[in-house]
């Protein structure tokens, strides 16, 4: 029993980083209604940009959270620039495909360059033992950072005046553009935070598990769950869901393969689409 | 009617063209290039009768293919049956599994629907890697009992070759007949403007669900037969996640909703990609250049080649369907 209570405690410190990568995914979805499919490639590219900068500084991987940061928020307004400014008021279909084509083109250029074989960070933290358990040092780390940046956002969109722009946005464009407000600008840095929270998620991966260029892909799957599972456009919602989903895979890790977690995850992204389509912590109406 | 159609003598002249160029001198290498020709026009053009005909994204495009594959080499390998009687029921195998799967999750509209059948790609790939009658993650052979009722390997590639080529005609028969009837019109209503066409009487998720249903009967037959021709098969080779995104952008490239342009972009794509993956300079960034591809074609010329075609000469519309 105590067993599954320790495998718990660890699937809510790593469901804390699934949320921060959510976050992301969760508000370019709620700002400007493009679901991001180059979500899983920056993800990666935070887990390679965390590898990069270790092997040359050896400094301490949560400082180095800051500069994966800053590089996720100019690589977000480059794609934005590519694949996403022409799209805005083109059908759904536009946006996933040129999100997609961005994809490919990171993932091809990865794969060019490190190959798919495995990665890996190689920095460990002291960890806490009680009893017969022991909760790794990093993963009480990247829980800890991951709700610190949470946080961070929460602040400055709630606290700023940019933060206040970008929910107008998300909230009516026109009536935003109206009061002044312009609607491109706030796009293109909307964007650029959700790809730096996909970039600094991937870091903080990286410091946990061993990873390739393709791992990003899993982490989107599992962003597109939480996204759901929260509601569109609710960033701290999609942590909390977040946590609530790495809490459902510890709770059945002792019991399964972990083949099989794709399979429950999917079944519950469909399950939770068809019963609450505006997520479990939305409104019932509008 | 169909008769009157020029697409439709067209494509049996292509048909005939690829049965025959390889068979005459016996073009052993030809065959093999061809084939892989075949397949991408196969999974394009029922691919575009999702994309291009109904207006949504199916990413998960290669489950249907696999599954086919998977169902066609247990029939064969453990259950000895022949090929063809292997490959049909795969068929209508996988078809009868999509019409479930799609009146599930063909309640989802759009975008979430594109985000499920990525779902759909990732639960099936890891249900077949778990799965022990199937060989799990190593797969499956094929025993040279199973040639033997064909009067050997040698035989037995050519008339898969003939099979597929076979069914890369229906292929495009099937987009070609859906074009011009009710149901295609209920279909191409659903794209324009899906609460419109419920309005108007289409029952949209009945419709959804079986043109989902219906893209997966012939992919299915070609991955039995293919994986066949193959002789082994595993999740990593039947679920390629690559060979179904490049689907798509062979479907952009050749001219989404056009039959012509399924056909057109996937040999083009097909070609292109053989070449980029045997260069040596260029074969590691062959998805790059596919990836740039989409983006261009998207942003510059949305109709595919065909679309250009259409804008260039307008009156093409009614011989290039």
């Amino acid at each position: 029993m105590s067993g599954i209570l320790a495998s718990m405690i660890d699937g809510l410190l790593i469901g804390s980083v699934y949320g921060l990568a959510a976050m992301g995914l969760s508000l370019i979805w709620g700002v400007m209604d493009v679901i991001n499919l180059t979500h899983g490639a920056m993800i990666a590219l935070g887990m390679f940009g965390m590898y990069l900068l270790f092997g040359a500084s050896a400094a301490n991987p949560y400082l180095l959270l800051i500069p994966v940061i800053a590089a996720g928020l100019v690589l977000g307004m480059i794609v934005y620039w590519l694949s996403v400014s022409w799209v805005i008021d083109r059908p759904q279909l536009m946006s996933l495909l040129s999100t997609f084509a961005v994809n490919m083109m990171v993932i091809g250029i990865g794969t060019a360059i490190w190959s798919t074989s495995p990665y890996n960070v190689n920095f460990s933290l002291p960890g806490i033992t009680v009893g017969a358990y022991t909760f790794t040092g990093n993963h009480i780390a990247a829980a800890i950072s991951a709700v610190v940046i949470a946080l961070l956002l929460e602040l400055f969109l709630y606290r700023t005046r940019a933060g206040k722009a970008i929910r107008a946005v998300a909230d009516n464009r026109d009536a935003a553009e109206l009061m002044g407000i312009s609607s491109t600008q706030v796009l293109m840095v909307a964007f650029a935070i959700g790809i730096a929270l996909a970039a600094a998620s991937g870091a903080l991966v990286s410091t946990l598990f061993p990873f390739t260029i393709l791992s990003g892909a899993s982490y989107q799957l599992k962003s597109f769950v939480v996204t759901v599972l929260a509601g569109l456009g609710k960033p701290f919602g999609a942590l909390v869901a977040g946590v609530l989903l790495g809490l459902l895979e510890g709770a059945v890790s002792p019991f399964i393969a972990v083949s099989w977690i794709p399979l429950i995850e999917f079944g519950l992204f469909v399950v939770v689409l068809i019963l609450f389509p505006r997520g479990i912590f939305g409104r019932a109406t509008a | 009617m169909m008769l009157r159609r020029p697409l439709f003598w067209l494509i049996l002249l292509l048909a005939a063209v690829f049965a025959w160029l390889p068979k005459h001198g016996n073009n052993v290498a030809l065959r093999e290039d061809l084939i892989l020709v075949a397949v991408a026009i196969i999974l394009t053009s029922n691919l575009n009768l999702m994309i291009g005909y109904t207006g949504y994204v199916n990413f998960g495009h290669i489950v249907f293919y696999g599954l086919g594959g998977y169902v066609g080499l247990y029939l064969m390998t453990v259950r000895s049956w022949h090929l063809i009687p292997a490959a049909l029921t795969a068929g209508v195998a996988v078809s009868v599994l999509a019409l479930l799967f799609g009146l599930g999750i063909l309640r989802l509209r759009g975008a979430y629907f594109a985000l499920a059948t990525i779902g759909v790609l990732e639960a099936v790939q890891a249900f077949v890697s778990n799965f022990e009658s199937w060989g799990r993650s190593t797969g499956m052979y094929v025993s040279f009992e199973s040639y033997v009722p064909m009067g050997g390997p040698k035989h037995a590639l050519w008339l898969t070759y003939f099979l597929i080529i076979g069914v890369m005609a229906l292929s495009l028969m099937l987009s070609l007949g859906i074009r011009r009837s009710k149901f295609g019109l209920g279909l191409f209503a659903i794209r324009e403007d899906e609460d419109a066409a419920i309005v108007l009487g289409v029952n949209a998720t009945l419709y959804k669900a079986i043109i989902y249903s219906v893209s997966a009967f012939l992919p299915a037959v070609a991955g039995a037969l293919m994986f066949f021709k193959n002789g082994m098969i595993d999740p990593s080779i039947a679920f390629e996640y690559m060979l179904s995104l490049e689907g798509i952008v062979m479907l952009m490239l050749g001219g989404q909703g056009t039959v012509a342009g399924s056909a057109l972009g996937a040999g083009l794509y097909e070609r292109l990609r053989s070449y980029l993956l045997t260069s040596p300079r260029l074969s590691a960034f062959h998805l790059v250049i596919a990836g740039a591809l989409l983006l261009l074609v998207i942003r510059l010329a949305p109709g595919g080649l065909i679309g250009w075609l259409y804008r260039l000469v307008p009156r093409s519309r009614e011989v290039i369907e």
